[in-house]
């Protein structure tokens, strides 16, 4: 592993006595590609800012390459930065935008030519060199804004959602590229998204941040596979969270049944959550299966259906291949891989029911949306599909 | 009402001009009675041009106006950078100090400016301290407020992103501000520059209570004209100045109008990119 470059201890940033960051601590490695992945309103922006040097931590330390830096300011830092909104400079042309650092720094004509010369081509913009910014699409806008952070070869490139105002197809195009010049060049890359994909698709290691706070550090397969708490597990993908008492380690008890499952290290009888993928979940006939429930809704997704399942008052989303109408009754099998247990947190509850189901499940089930609504509902929901599937179990 | 609408904008615009149509006219008069044009001439043209106390006062004019121009247009983007930058409470104050001496009667000061330099004169034992200086000191004075609110809308435009990469790309504050900052807000400095010259050109009540006999300016030595029967060359005089204030005029909204263009340009190409995305 290499080694490592920037480290933030115990950073926290106040604005007007609102708390932004909450004691963050990160390492990040030489050569990374780290993405702080959070919704709006984490303190993902803020934290790069932090690193940028546009904002000094209210209180904790920054160190780089083992420096401490709180009070160097952004042109004496070896970082550049890839704006949101690009941030190019209107008066000036492609070629003049992106020999702008060099030209601050004195490089001598002959060797700014060449490196701009180069730059351009490998953001692919070459014969765009005479071009005025307000005569480029937004993705070549992009590139500029790219080349000119590159062509002063710093040790970190921090991207603060470039790709934001793309169209998706380009954005596609875009996160390749972006990976294969962070690979090509060797730089450490730190990208703010709130797009979870596009953060799966191309870091190193991810930081999902939640409410000033970081909830989980851990490459793409970590993050999604064993995910920390509850809002990660909504957040990267969709989850099933229902409540359930660890009985002992790999197994598990919730709907009134038993499961193996592969996690340990719980209290005996630990309350915790329950995570189940919407697509690791096996449909079998009714006699079958573990639980049965019946759908009550199925939407086309294009390479699977979204099928939402009654299990006696809590709804799960099932994605599947398969077509299976609605009032269907089907069973589902579960192997204990298709499980996965988190301890109890601050946000248990507040995600992974799909009661309140429709096309636009992502948004209704963000808490920061209807706070009150749903922190109440799907316990109290959880709580009674337990006891009516319990008492099922007895006759 | 349309009609009404239009018949009332004409004759608003009759009663604005007329007087300035007249007073062109009477320029171009053969006569010296205002009221009956004899014939056309441009002899009140030639004995202006070959005025010997006007041209000279012209000149000092001229000399004032572009001065303090220059000065408060430096001074006032300077104020107007450290506004911006300033916390939303302590920036509407300081706004609200910098507006009051555009509403404050011109007469008022005028007055309290002299008061100043009275004071100043007698504290320090400098006899005749009216003259260039201290009408230098008072036109600067008012044409700050102009310049800093023909300059603030600028900064406030300006994505404060550019002056950020700028520092990011290894610029210090002072470098950012003269590489890509003065580029973003230089219509709303042209502007402040121009309506700053304008004022101070055109500026009597004021000046009239600061100026020393070593330094006089136009206006002031009109209205000491004005006390005898006009001259016609008064009138090619106020006709030549009417016509420079109107061109600057002119030439300011031609600058306002193309930057308004341009800036539209700009958000249509991002806002195009942003309905692609969505």
């Amino acid at each position: 592993m290499s080694k490592e470059l920037i480290r933030l201890v115990a950073n926290t940033m106040a604005f007007d006595g609102e708390t932004v960051l909450d004691s963050i601590d990160l390492s990040i490695n030489d050569k990374e590609f780290l993405t702080l992945l959070g919704p709006s309103g984490c303190g993902k922006t803020t934290t790069l800012r932090i690193i940028g040097g546009f904002l000094t931590p209210t209180s904790g330390d920054v160190f780089f390459d083992g420096e401490r830096i709180n009070d160097l300011p952004p042109h004496k830092r070896k970082v550049n930065t890839v704006f949101q909104r690009y941030a190019l400079f209107p008066h000036l042309d492609v070629y003049e935008n992106v020999a702008f650092g060099l030209r601050i720094a004195k490089v001598p004509e002959k060797e700014i030519d060449d490196r701009v010369t180069e730059m351009l081509e490998i953001v692919s913009l070459k014969g765009f060199e005479n071009r005025e910014i307000t005569q480029l699409s937004g993705g070549q806008q992009q590139r500029v804004a790219i080349a000119r952070a590159l062509v002063n070869r710093p040790k970190v490139l921090l991207l603060d959602e470039p790709l934001g105002a793309l169209d998706l197809r380009l954005r596609k195009d875009m996160q390749q590229e972006l990976k294969k010049i962070q690979q090509t060049l060797g730089i450490t890359f730190i990208y703010v998204t709130h797009d979870q994909e596009e953060a799966l698709a191309m870091s190193d290691t991810v930081v999902v941040m939640n409410r000033g706070r970081i909830q989980q550090i851990g490459t793409p397969e970590d993050i999604y596979n064993e995910p920390k708490n509850a809002f990660v597990a909504d957040f990267i993908g969709e989850s099933n969270i229902l409540d359930g008492i660890m009985l002992e380690d790999r197994l598990v008890k919730f709907f009134g049944r038993k499961f193996v499952c592969v996690d340990t290290g719980f209290e005996k009888d630990e309350p915790v959550d329950v995570v189940i993928r919407p697509e690791d979940v096996d449909i079998v006939p009714e006699k079958d299966g573990q639980l049965t429930g019946k759908v009550t809704s199925v939407t086309f997704k294009g390479v699977h259906y979204d099928t939402i399942v009654d299990f006696h008052g809590f709804k799960w989303l099932i994605q599947t291949t398969d077509y299976y109408p609605v009032d269907s009754i089907i069973g589902i099998r579960l192997n204990p891989d298709d499980i996965h247990i988190m301890k109890k947190s601050e946000y248990s509850g507040l995600y992974g029911d799909y009661s309140s189901y429709s096309e636009e499940y992502e948004e209704l089930n963000d808490p920061d949306l209807f706070p009150e609504d749903i922190s109440e509902e799907p316990q109290e929901l959880s709580q009674s599909a337990e006891g009516e599937e319990a008492g099922k179990d007895e006759n | 009402m349309k009609t009404f609408n239009r018949v009332f904008t004409i004759l608003v615009l009759i009663f604005l001009y007329v007087p300035m149509l007249v007073l062109v006219v009477a320029s171009f008069n053969n006569g010296t009675d205002p009221a009956v044009f004899k014939s056309f001439t441009l002899k009140n043209y030639r004995s202006l041009f070959s005025d010997s106390v006007l041209l000279p006062l012209l000149i000092n004019s001229v000399i004032i106006a572009v001065l303090s121009a220059i000065i408060s247009t430096v001074l006032g983007t300077m104020a107007a950078l450290g506004i911006h930058s300033m916390g939303p409470k302590l920036r509407s104050a300081t706004m609200a100090v910098t507006n009051i001496p555009l509403t404050n009667p011109e007469i008022v000061t005028g007055v309290s400016l002299a008061l100043l330099f009275a004071f100043i004169g007698t504290t320090l034992k400098i006899n005749n301290i009216l003259g260039f200086f201290t009408l230098l000191i008072a036109h600067v004075t008012f044409n700050l407020p102009y310049v800093i609110l023909s300059v603030m809308p600028k900064l406030y435009q300006m994505d404060p992103d550019l002056r950020e990469a700028a520092l990011d790309l290894g610029c210090t504050p002072i470098q950012a501000f003269f590489k890509v900052v003065i580029h973003e807000i230089m219509p709303g400095i042209i502007s402040g520059a121009m309506m700053a010259f304008t004022m101070s050109l055109d500026d009597f009540v004021i000046s009239y209570f600061v100026y020393g006999a070593t330094f006089v300016t136009l206006p002031v030595e009109i209205y000491n004209y004005t006390k005898k029967p006009l001259q016609p060359k008064i009138y090619a005089l106020f006709t030549l100045m009417f016509i420079i204030i109107l061109l600057m005029m002119v030439a300011m909204n031609i600058l306002q109008a193309r930057d308004l263009r341009l800036s539209k340009e700009r958000k249509m190409a991002l806002n195009a990119d942003r309905r692609k995305a969505v």
